[in-house]
């Protein structure tokens, strides 16, 4: 699966953004952490194929995510479903 | 193609026959009309922009926007679960509360491979995982009629609530063809 890299100063964690193409409050949380300048990386799953969406189904509900987008993941165990600012503060001391 | 102004016009529409408003922020709003228009473009239909969707109409059906979950969505919490489609008291605010997803995950789940149960039935196991289960595409359709109303509608399930008056999914019934001739 193709991830797109932003790099950013805040590189202390392992940020990995789950996002759609479509999805407004996806939009919001590159923007925050743009803003924030958070190195993360992120791929737009309604632009990837069955399997790779199959990937990502394992990746987010083995994690007790939920199906929702935005999902942030944060150091690989941390979920954050949707575009929550103050969880995402909270856990890249922001 | 179908023009961001059309795909506007369209939701403004909407919003007033039910009561509603569009989300306050102008930005915001924005990027959900931009949402819709791509996802219109590229299925034909402007499946919820903040929901995966398969391409397949009937699959996707329930979360064409206006949603199956958005007046019940509305009703509970002021907005839909994206939040484009707002109450007057949520509008006035400005005050987006956070919504949890009402559709079944078994709908949700049929997002993740199913296409491709479809197309490499073959292949379809060899990297899903233990938790994935994609289910068939294939759509049973049937027809369904609410009680209380009379509204008759094709398709998989009845809808979440029913679109003329309200009722609740547990007001359809199933029309058999039994029923359909011998009456």
């Amino acid at each position: 699966m193709q991830f797109s890299k932003v790099s950013g100063k805040n590189n202390s964690h392992k940020v990995t953004l789950y996002a759609l193409s479509t999805c407004v409050w996806c939009k919001m949380t590159k923007q925050y952490l743009n803003d924030n300048s958070v190195e993360y990386e992120f791929v737009d799953v309604d632009l990837l194929d069955d399997k790779e969406r199959n990937q990502v189904h394992e990746v987010i509900r083995s994690k007790g995510g939920e199906l929702a987008y935005p999902t942030t993941i944060v150091d690989d165990k941390t979920v954050i479903n949707g575009f929550r600012k103050d969880k995402l503060k909270e856990v890249l001391n922001l | 193609m179908i023009t961001l102004d059309q795909v506007r016009k369209r939701a403004e529409a909407d919003a007033k026959t039910y009561g509603y408003y569009l989300t306050p922020q102008p930005d915001l709003l924005q990027m959900f009309i931009e949402g819709l228009k791509t996802n219109e473009d590229r299925y034909g239909y402007a499946s919820c922009p903040c929901r995966l969707a398969t391409g397949n109409f009937e699959v996707d059906r329930d979360i064409i926007c206006p949603c199956d979950y958005r007046d019940p969505d509305v009703a509970q919490y002021g907005t839909c679960y994206c939040r484009l489609y707002v109450n007057k008291a949520v509008f006035e605010s400005q005050n987006l509360p956070e919504v949890p997803e009402r559709r079944p995950i078994e709908k949700q789940e049929r997002a993740y491979g199913a296409a491709a149960a479809k197309t490499a039935p073959t292949q379809e196991k060899t990297e899903t995982s233990t938790t994935a289960q994609p289910q068939k595409t294939e759509v049973k359709k049937k027809l369904w009629y609410c009680k209380q109303c009379g509204y008759v509608v094709y398709r998989e399930d009845p809808p979440y609530i029913c679109p003329i008056c309200k009722a609740k999914k547990e007001f359809f019934a199933e029309i058999t063809a039994g029923v359909l001739f011998k009456g």
